[in-house]
């Protein structure tokens, strides 16, 4: 394995895993599925127990 | 207490092993090439490793932290090369461990300062920057020049630089206490076997004290030497092994 | 989850018992250093670390013996406490050495001594940076972490003692630190001086300091992770992989302070600059948007804008900061094609950052009269403002033509205090100001009204010193590549030099006006710790919320 073959592939292949990865991450976002848990998860901090406050 | 069974629970293994694997690639990308393109650092005539006196005043520049207000990276635009002198090549520090480019001119440049002032006028500027430059804000390092610089540690030095790649022989290694003493005394015996070790060494006593080797002798030694290695009238900058 | 069934608050004794063969052990390497020492430098470094780790014995020793007599807590909050407390302390340490060396520059004589070095700028100066990023802003990261991760996990705070181990072993690794700068003890590496020792123990502590963080996520009785979490996990792992690969050197000898960096020139430059540039992207920006993401909601009293924004933000952040590093490097004998790749990243890098600010500042939307009433959340909302401010100069810096006029001039210095006053320290600023009254049970903060001065002493401060360091960069940059008629340079070095005093004295003014202001928040969180804020009329009287 030489240094052009690690090259010619990070820039064929790896470039194309990274948008991959990067589409995957907005569709994580994005799911419509993931909503309902997203937003339970933003009133995470607000929704504390005991929050430490007299 | 650490719950070695929930190791791989599955939401923080996802997080880890994701967030390892996106901050790896910059790295991986742009600094391994570094290692194995050869462009990277052109070949040119006339780098050597530091004498033993040289790299002990690296080491007080280092310890002083000059870093902080003073580059050693000559950029090449007009007036940095018509102020300093030629632009800065990647061979001139590829001994350097650590490099000193610095990242901020407080003071000026020194990628060049070798040979650019006397031994007096860096003494006395050393000693009291502001006895030569009035409008100069640099501490004083008169303190250098009582402090004896510690010979014996001079052969471990440069096994140390060995392990991280610097060429030093046997010879050098060997020879480095002496060597260290010779540069800073020009009637020294083997003045002749030094300079073959180390081509265009300057020995001299450079404090001005030559009953002692001091601090200032090494630190002296060191910005005497900055920049002095390539011979400029030889080298061809659009040579195709030296275009990156 | 099943840990939920295990009683709250009873630490396990015999986790104390690897803490301490580390404390012996750490003991008695540093003895036979300071025994072999090499020079006087090693022999102080060795007997500090011989002190430290004594103390550490102690500190042990004492939480053992006191372990049952407290009531059990939900939440392992002691140690945020001391988190705060050495936030504060080492912030204003940290602030007083940098108004010191901003000093130095204007009147050069100011501590400079013919017979000993340890007050000079060369010295001094990474004594302030390494105060004020690492100490400073790695216990406000140290502490805010270990109470963020307990909230959102509703767990507390696994391994017992190891927590404290954490703290007093960063507090170790501030002390060796700081005195070896004073002594001349450093790599001559940027933002990462510390000496090889130095380095080790800071690996190890970090190590126990992500085990900590982790097995707490892996008892949270919540099944999703929240953002800030995230983020704090990526400052974690992140900084361990950049502290390890750019300190990697050989020391000279074991009983010797000096070492070899195992890379040399500009392989050495780029890793140097790719630690360095992170240490920004994941010490001072991942680390302190995860404080945003629980205390600006937590003080705003609404959720976060966007949780979907936050995700995507999260991984374009990470992904991109990492490539930056090269963008320090325009115009060097670094190869061309990583000072373009470096600057393309820098400037991508600004949507990312910009979606982060725009997270944190709409959360306030609705609620943006707030800002008018709450000097605390007024604080934390003007950060990300600071923040978005920071992070579109940067990526215009890092422009090739912008850096070569801005490269080794004081816009650097600008920039960089812009973002570190204004947006990690208000930031951490506005979490103090929180976390007090919550971790002591107050009511509320001593004064508001001392909140409001801060506010406005410190943004007056930030306003003199960034712009000071603007005209002094800009006009430095200008004048060294000014030519007269005849073609030649029209100014010397020292001409530039002296060019910069008015600029020098009003940065020093600016930074002044800073530390007094974090002086005015340590005596109102010491006043409030203590219980001296006054009852309200509208409230319930102490002893109904003494009885809750």
């Amino acid at each position: 394995m030489t240094y052009s073959e690690v090259a010619h592939f990070a820039q064929t292949w790896g470039l194309a895993l990274l948008v991959a990865g990067f589409l995957a991450a907005i569709a994580y976002a994005l799911w419509p599925g993931n909503r309902a848990k997203f937003e339970h998860a933003r009133r995470l901090p607000l929704e504390e127990d005991d929050n430490g406050r007299a | 207490m650490w719950n070695f069974h929930k190791l791989l629970e599955k939401h923080t293994m996802i997080l880890i092993v994701g967030i390892l694997i996106v901050v790896s690639l910059g790295g991986l990308v742009q600094i391994t090439p570094l290692f194995f393109i050869e462009s990277t650092i052109e070949r040119v005539e006339g780098v050597r490793p530091y004498t033993p006196l040289e790299l002990a005043g690296r080491q007080i520049y280092i310890r002083e932290g000059c870093y902080t207000c003073h580059s050693q990276m000559i950029r090449p635009l007009r007036d940095e090369v018509e102020r300093y002198g030629h632009y800065s090549l990647a061979a001139e520090s590829m001994y350097d461990h650590p490099f000193q480019w610095g990242s901020k001119r407080t003071g000026p440049d020194l990628a060049r300062v070798g040979g650019r002032y006397s031994d007096e006028w860096q003494r006395d500027h050393l000693i009291n920057p502001r006895s030569v430059v009035p409008e100069s804000v640099m501490p004083p390092y008169a303190f250098l020049q009582r402090a004896d610089v510690d010979a014996g540690r001079a052969a471990a030095h440069l096994r140390a630089n060995r392990v991280v790649g610097v060429p030093y022989t046997d010879d050098m290694v060997a020879n480095a206490a002496g060597d260290m003493r010779t540069q800073g005394d020009p009637t020294a015996a083997d003045y002749d076997a030094f300079t073959a070790r180390y081509p265009n060494a300057v020995v001299r006593d450079f404090d001005g004290d030559p009953s002692r080797l001091t601090e200032m002798d090494a630190l002296i030694a060191y910005l005497q030497h900055l920049g002095t290695g390539v011979d400029f009238s030889t080298y061809e900058a659009e040579a195709p092994g030296n275009l990156r | 989850m099943t840990t939920a069934t295990q009683p709250v608050g009873r630490d396990d004794p015999w986790e104390a018992i690897p803490i301490a063969a580390i404390a012996v052990l750490g003991a008695l390497l540093s003895i036979a250093g300071a025994a072999t020492a090499e020079d006087s430098r090693f022999a102080v470094q060795m007997y500090t670390a011989a002190a430290g780790f004594v103390f550490g014995l102690w500190a042990l020793a004492y939480w053992l013996a006191n372990r049952r007599k407290t009531q059990p807590t939900k939440y392992q909050d002691n140690v945020v406490k001391a988190g705060v407390i050495a936030s504060m302390f080492w912030g204003v340490a940290g602030m007083l050495v940098g108004v010191i060396i901003a000093l130095q520059l204007a009147y050069p004589n100011l501590l400079y001594f013919a017979d000993f070095g340890w007050t000079n700028f060369g010295r001094l100066r990474p004594l302030h940076t390494s105060a004020v990023i690492f100490a400073f802003g790695g216990n406000v990261l140290l502490a805010t972490s270990f109470y963020v991760v307990q909230r959102t996990c509703r767990a507390r705070l696994a391994g017992g003692a190891w927590p404290w181990f954490v703290f007093w072993g960063y507090q170790l690794f501030i002390l060796l630190a700081g005195t070896g700068y004073l002594l001349g003890v450093t790599q001559g590496r940027e933002y990462a001086e510390p000496a090889w020792y130095t380095d080790l123990w800071l690996t190890l502590v970090w190590v126990v300091y992500l085990l900590v963080f982790l097995a707490t996520l892996w008892k949270r009785q919540e099944k999703h992770i929240y953002v800030a979490n995230w983020f704090y996990l990526a400052f974690i792992v992140t900084i361990a992989m950049l502290h390890i690969v750019n300190n990697l050197a050989i020391p000279i000898s074991f009983s010797n302070w000096f070492s070899y960096s195992a890379f040399s020139g500009v392989q050495d430059a780029l890793t140097q600059w790719w630690y360095g540039h992170n240490a920004v992207g994941f010490f001072l920006t991942a680390g302190f948007l995860a404080i945003m993401y629980y205390f600006v909601p937590k003080q705003a009293e609404r959720p976060i804008y966007s949780y979907r924004l936050s995700i995507v933000h999260f991984w374009a952040l990470i992904f991109l900061y990492i490539w930056a590093g090269p963008h320090h490097l325009h115009y060097t004998a670094l190869p061309q094609w990583a000072q373009s790749l470096g600057a393309t990243f820098s400037i991508m890098l600004w949507m990312p950052s910009w979606g982060g600010m725009i997270n944190g500042l709409m959360t306030l939307s609705g609620a943006w009269d707030k800002l008018r009433t709450d000097p605390v959340l007024r604080m934390l909302v003007v950060s990300v403002a600071f923040y978005g401010m920071s992070t579109f100069e940067g990526p215009v810096m890092s422009i090739r033509a912008v850096n070569s006029l801005s490269h080794y001039t004081d816009w650097t210095i600008g920039h960089v205090h812009s973002g570190a006053l204004g947006w990690v320290g208000f930031v951490s600023f506005g979490a103090l100001y929180c976390l007090t009254p919550w971790l002591w049970k107050r009511q509320r903060l001593y004064s508001l009204a001392l909140v409001d001065w801060h506010f406005w002493i410190a943004t007056l401060g930030i306003v003199l010193y960034i712009t000071s360091m603007w005209v002094a960069g800009i006009m430095q940059g200008l004048m060294w590549r000014a030519y007269n008629e005849l073609g030649f340079l029209e100014y010397s070095f020292v001409e530039t030099v002296e060019a910069m005093n008015p600029y020098y004295i009003i940065r020093a003014l600016g930074g002044g006006l800073y530390l007094v202001g974090a002086l005015l928040m340590v005596y109102n969180l010491w006043r409030t710790a203590r219980g001296d804020a006054p009852a309200r009329a509208d409230e319930p009287a102490p002893a109904a919320v003494a009885a809750e």
